[in-house]
């Protein structure tokens, strides 16, 4: 436990040079190249969206259904993953195009954009992997540490994780509402009413055109239509969900208190970064369909910067934390989730017992990361 | 979010009252019943793209078909002299017919990034192959006018918001005219020398409907004079106008106090006047007394980066803040910091760029005056910062 227990101040503040130093060095790089590969990556998920859409209109061949969900559910990802949930970090800003940035951009999933970068680029990329303030799944709905106290209800965590999975995106858009805090009246129930007629607004859209209207005009392949549709919508669910698990919750990744937070500086926010984050080996197409989340380590060290950007500086991140000592966790898809799935299970049950308080630094120079 | 059928109808009464209040009601009918299906269908496809709209896929096919943005296509780049190049672009749907003079707003991606300018039309609307004409002059530490002229290539789309200025002549025009350019300043004037010659010529040129102009252009040499031939020509052809050239590398700068010579009635003459600020300045000083007969284009930016303490920096629709200089304008500050900033001339004159100010006082940097009220609508191109800062972008 504790890596950076070992570490003494300046190696931090050397270790958060060093990763200021790559940051500044690829952001100043950025270019056309990076532009053309967002744009090519837009481009290429609409056509296979209209290509999937297409092919489901003769969905009643089996081969056509096959194909055509496959394809729509393949865009959905890359629509959510590499695109939506990088453009919406601001990672492509620095173009300047109005249709792909930050503040304009609408996802194709039910939270809307506005809400979910608050609960995800303000509160989760801020306090990663902090017990009781990193909302990030699991540590309001599942017990994803033992230093959270055990409750009965958590016995049935590996089923409820599992439905979880199939309704993600609606679990997320609920999860951004931030419910728990209403009765402490931290959070006014008009704020609440407002952010869920929003939520409504998108549930209603994605149901009209995905059970709806693609469906009808379909005709007689209504039910392949709508089928097919539910079946990209839940795969992507359950891929976003495997993906997000991975990235915080499988062996080695790092959990931290609000008190080691205190006077946190740059060095040791980066270190916090990266412990309580997971990456997963793999190739290319599985960083692509991970959005780059396979990544997991750099994209939390650098939440804005391109995430085409993230297979390039690994090998140097990885080299750095090398020589600094400190733990750079990854492994395979299939470790990682089988890691994940352990955890959930084990922590079903009261235990085990903390040995050590996890000894890592932190808190802000937040504003930062904002 | 959401053009419905509402918007369609909505738009199309628009157009049925507009058209009809030209007492074109038969064209009016059809173009409203056209807005209104469009509109219409736009909005019953929507729902089959959200959350995109259906434009976001037209434009995989065609990028000029993209309804909410205007843009336009590069067709041809032509070198008008060793650092000056007219491009010819075709403008997507959309495009409103610009009066000679006008400038336009153009957003290129240089690396990746978006940089807006404003360029005057080098050409007289309604070119028969549809297309319009900028000409664009590379200055040295000009990141977007160097790439234009050096680097752009046919194909290549860019963003355009539609014409824009006032630097236009009046109808009819006034009977005795005179320009004063230098430079690329030529650019607007040439424009308007083909609005007023050419479509007489058309009609047989038997009745010029100008009676007289002067044209004054400095240059540094023959060779930088653009569009040098095709004035002389025009020259030539017609004898109601008449250019004066000044070499100003040999012959040295035109002074107001030159006028009286190569002009003799130039205070009878309504002017218009084009190019570096501080010919424009020796122009409206020289003019002092009779300046309903001047009209003035800037096209250069001239920014004193005379500043003060500046402050915090809060953008309020974007949720970023940012510490701006006393010399940086806002726009650059906003820029750096992430916001997607409307902009245009940046040096204050096209008006692309106003946010409303929320809080807080700027310092217009070309005066050096420091204004601002809440709801005062600011140039950020040209204001910065005084101490804190909030505005509505």
């Amino acid at each position: 436990m504790a890596t950076t227990a070992r570490l003494s101040h300046a190696d931090v503040e050397e270790f958060g040079r060093e990763l200021d130093r790559i940051r500044d060095e690829i952001l100043a790089s950025l270019g056309k190249k990076d532009a053309q590969y967002i744009r090519g990556v837009i481009a290429a998920q609409r056509k296979l969206e209209l290509g999937g859409r297409v092919l489901l209109f003769a969905s009643w061949l089996p081969p056509a259904w096959v194909a055509g969900t496959a394809a729509l559910a393949t865009a959905k990802i890359l629509e959510n993953m590499e695109i939506g949930h990088n453009v919406l970090h601001g990672q492509w800003d620095w173009m300047r195009d109005p249709k792909i940035h930050s503040t304009t951009w609408e996802s194709d999933i039910v939270s809307p954009s506005a809400q979910w970068k608050h609960s995800h680029n303000v509160v989760h990329h801020t306090w990663t992997n902090v017990l009781g303030k990193d909302r990030d799944l699991g540590y309001t709905l599942l017990r994803v540490s033992p230093g959270q106290r055990w409750h009965p209800v958590y016995l049935l965590q590996p089923i409820y994780n599992v439905l979880l999975a199939l309704v993600f995106e609606y679990g997320i858009a609920l999860y951004d509402l931030e419910v728990e805090r209403i009765p402490a009246g931290d959070k006014s129930l008009k704020e609440t009413s407002t952010q869920l007629r929003a939520i409504a607004g998108k549930v209603r859209r994605q149901i009209v055109k995905d059970y709806l209207a693609f469906p009808l005009l379909a005709g007689p392949g209504f039910v392949p239509v709508l089928l097919a549709n539910l079946t990209a919508n839940l795969t992507r669910n359950v891929w976003a969900h495997t993906i997000i698990f991975c990235g915080h919750f499988p062996e080695g990744a790092e959990v931290f208190t609000e008190e080691q937070l205190e006077g946190e500086t740059r060095g040791e926010w980066y270190v916090r970064q990266l412990l309580g984050s997971c990456n997963i080996d793999g190739g290319r197409l599985l960083h692509l369909m991970s959005g780059n989340l396979s990544h997991q380590i750099e994209h939390h060290l650098f939440p804005d910067m391109p995430s085409n950007r993230y297979a390039e500086i690994a090998p140097r991140i990885r080299a750095l934390c090398e020589r600094f000592g400190l733990s750079y966790t990854s492994g395979s898809l299939a470790r990682q989730t089988g890691s994940v799935y352990k955890r959930i299970l084990r922590l079903a049950f009261p235990g085990p017992r903390q040995h050590a308080e996890p000894a890592a630094p932190p808190a802000p120079d937040l504003q930062a990361v904002i | 979010m959401g053009a419905g059928p509402i918007d369609g109808w909505d738009r199309a009464v628009d157009v049925l009252v507009a058209e009809a209040s030209h007492g074109r009601f038969w064209a009016a009918s059809g173009a409203a019943v056209e807005s209104a299906v469009l509109g219409g269908l736009v909005g019953a496809v929507r729902w089959l793209t959200t959350p995109l709209f259906p434009e976001d896929y037209l434009s995989l096919v065609n990028p000029l078909w993209c309804g909410r943005e205007l843009r336009g296509r590069i067709e041809a780049i032509h070198a008008e002299t060793a650092d000056a190049a007219t491009l010819v672009i075709r403008p997507g749907r959309g495009w409103i017919p610009h009066k000679p003079g006008q400038w336009v707003r153009i957003g290129v991606d240089i690396e990746g990034a978006r940089h807006w300018r404003t360029y005057s039309l080098s050409g007289p609307p309604g070119r028969p192959d549809g297309c319009i004409t900028i000409t664009v002059k590379a200055v040295p530490d000009g990141l977007v006018s160097r790439h234009l002229v050096r680097q752009a290539a046919p194909g290549t789309i860019v963003e355009l918001a539609g014409p824009d200025g006032s630097f236009v002549l009046p109808e009819p025009p006034p009977r005795r005219l005179l320009f004063l350019t230098a430079g690329s300043g030529i650019t607007p004037v040439r424009a308007m020398l083909h609005g007023l010659l050419t479509p007489a010529a058309a009609r047989g040129g038997a009745k010029p409907r100008v009676a007289d102009v002067v044209l004054l252009h400095s240059a540094p040499t023959s060779a930088d004079v653009i569009f040098g031939a095709e004035l002389r020509a025009l020259t030539a052809r017609f004898p109601n106008l008449r250019l004066y050239e000044r070499h100003t590398r040999t012959e040295g700068r035109l002074r107001p106090g030159d006028l009286p010579d190569l002009c003799p009635d130039w205070a009878e003459r309504t002017a218009w006047v084009c190019g570096p600020a501080g010919m424009l300045q020796e122009a409206e000083e020289h003019w002092a007394g009779s300046l309903d007969r001047l009209h003035v284009e800037h096209f250069r930016p001239v920014l004193p980066r005379a500043g003060g303490e500046g402050g915090r920096v809060r953008f309020t629709k974007s949720g970023r803040e940012t510490d701006a200089e006393g010399g940086t304008p806002l726009l650059i500050a906003g820029e750096d910091a992430g916001v997607l900033m409307p902009s245009g001339c940046r040096m204050g004159i096209c008006h692309s760029c106003v946010g409303r100010l929320t809080s807080g006082q700027v310092r217009d940097l070309r005066t050096g005056q420091i204004h601002g009220e809440a709801g005062d609508l600011v140039q950020t191109c040209v204001s910065a910062a005084v101490g804190p800062v909030e505005i509505e972008l």
